[in-house]
């Protein structure tokens, strides 16, 4: 399929996307990778508080080179800084915060995603070391799973699909879709198209994508700002 | 009651072979470096060792790992910036590895540490890792039961401890380590500063000193990430 007529989300624009939607008053945990950018693109006005599964609630941004202390990480192990109100808390305070459905929104990436919610992100084949860390905590616990992910692989196979291949990391559990070219809901077994990119067709998005495409009125225009 | 402060050799002397060994640590965040290279130097072997992951470099529990003293890893993330010492003998058949969802991997340590020996949790319902593991239906949801995990000794890196063993952590270094003081039969921590009983406000405790046995003072730790960035291989 061809694309080159369309501009593509850059990783930090499908951070600032997710972070659009984030409520004021939000716990929010952040997966590693691209959903770590999401914290720096929470609108003005708005206070969302961070959990990190490791053991920390309130934390800033990273440290200035050579003020990083290792023993103040967030979950990807990359030091971070506190802001006025943190907390420190053990493992086990940890996970009850996530699976005691404390956590408002927990924000992933994804191998793939099934028009179901279930969530494959953990394993994508035999010959790898399976490792989960607390995907899978996460998914059951938190009140709201989004996924950020590029809408096919990088090869151009579908991520978005009918059904998981891969091994699940939860069931039925995602309910937003950002990637970098659409945004998509999880609703009642269904994928509903919300945003697009300017120059996408609803045809040409659906040839990228392994399941139907369901629309519900307008689908508005998905054209964040140059961040980065 | 005092715990004895001990030399860090003599603290880790009695560990057998085929002893199960909780790590703490997150990363190189509480991770009790000194105690686990102590452990090298020891020489027990056939180890069951738990932990959040499995090692990265050539120091700490990569570098027990790569001297094959660990029979079989319990943890939920076996990956690091270079994790070659477990997964060379992971793709190899040599070294066992039971994978865990992190929070079960915690509840499971805390529960052993409360005398619960089961418990049922949502996570990992309807994925590989609940394969074979009792389901049963509560308030119309799914949960899978998950056994305590209970060991014969807990190395744990802390800040500082009184001698009564009641301990305060440094910030994310925390992390495994007061599941992980409940539920060995020989907690062995290794802490920066010890103080006398009285100098830790008691409101202020993060570990009391019940869950304690053995502190080594390490007035000087090394962390591991920065080991590592350095390139240091022990022994």
């Amino acid at each position: 399929m061809s694309t080159e007529t369309v501009t593509r989300l850059s990783r930090a624009q499908m951070a600032w996307r997710a972070a659009q939607d984030i409520a004021d008053g939000t716990y929010a945990n952040l997966g590693i990778g691209i959903p770590e950018q999401v914290a720096q693109f929470v609108p003005e006005g708005r206070q969302v508080t961070y959990h990190t599964e490791n053991g920390v609630l309130g934390f800033g941004e990273r440290p200035p080179q050579g003020e990083e202390d290792y023993d103040l990480v967030n979950a990807g192990k990359k030091p971070v800084t506190l802001l006025p109100g943190a907390s420190f808390f053990h493992h086990a305070d940890s996970f009850a915060m996530i699976r005691g459905g404390h956590i408002d929104v927990a924000i992933l990436g994804a191998f793939q995603v099934a028009p179901n919610g279930d969530l494959a992100n953990w394993r994508a084949g035999d010959d790898a070391v399976p490792a989960v860390g607390g995907a899978m905590d996460l998914v059951v616990g938190a009140k709201s799973v989004w996924v950020i992910t590029s809408h096919v692989t990088r090869t151009g196979e579908h991520k978005l699909i009918e059904r998981c291949t891969y091994p699940l990391t939860g069931v039925g559990v995602v309910s937003r879709i950002f990637t970098d070219v659409a945004v998509i809901h999880v609703q009642d077994g269904r994928f509903v198209l919300k945003e697009m990119v300017p120059g996408m067709t609803v045809e040409r998005l659906q040839e990228m994508t392994g399941a139907p495409l369901a629309t519900e009125g307008k689908i508005g225009t998905l054209c964040p700002p140059a961040v980065g | 009651m005092e715990k004895p402060v001990m030399g860090i050799a003599e603290a880790l002397a009695d560990v057998p072979d085929g002893a199960t060994v909780l790590v703490g640590g997150f990363g190189g965040a509480g991770s009790p470096i000194e105690l686990v290279h102590a452990l090298i130097d020891q020489g027990a072997r056939d180890l069951t060792v738990v932990n959040n992951n499995a090692g990265n470099g050539d120091v700490g529990l990569a570098a027990l790992i790569r001297e094959r003293r660990v029979r079989k890893m319990i943890c939920s993330f076996p990956r690091s910036a270079n994790p070659k010492a477990f997964t060379e003998l992971y793709l190899k058949g040599e070294i066992e590895l039971e994978v865990v969802p992190q929070g079960t991997l915690a509840e499971r340590i805390r529960a052993g540490g409360a005398g619960i020996p089961a418990f049922y949790t949502p996570a990992s319902v309807g994925t590989p890792l609940a394969e074979g593991k009792e389901v049963r239906t509560f308030d119309g949801r799914d949960y899978v039961m998950e056994h305590w995990i209970r060991a014969d000794y807990a190395l744990v890196k802390a800040e500082t401890a009184d001698r009564a063993g009641n301990l305060l952590y440094n910030m994310s270094a925390r992390n495994f380590g007061p599941v992980m003081c409940m539920a060995a039969q020989t907690t062995v921590v290794q802490v920066r500063n010890v103080v006398e009983p009285g100098a830790i406000d008691p409101e202020a405790v993060v570990t009391p000193g019940i869950f304690v046995d053995r502190i080594v003072q390490v007035a000087d730790p090394a962390q591991e990430e920065l080991l590592f960035a350095e390139g240091a291989v022990y022994p």
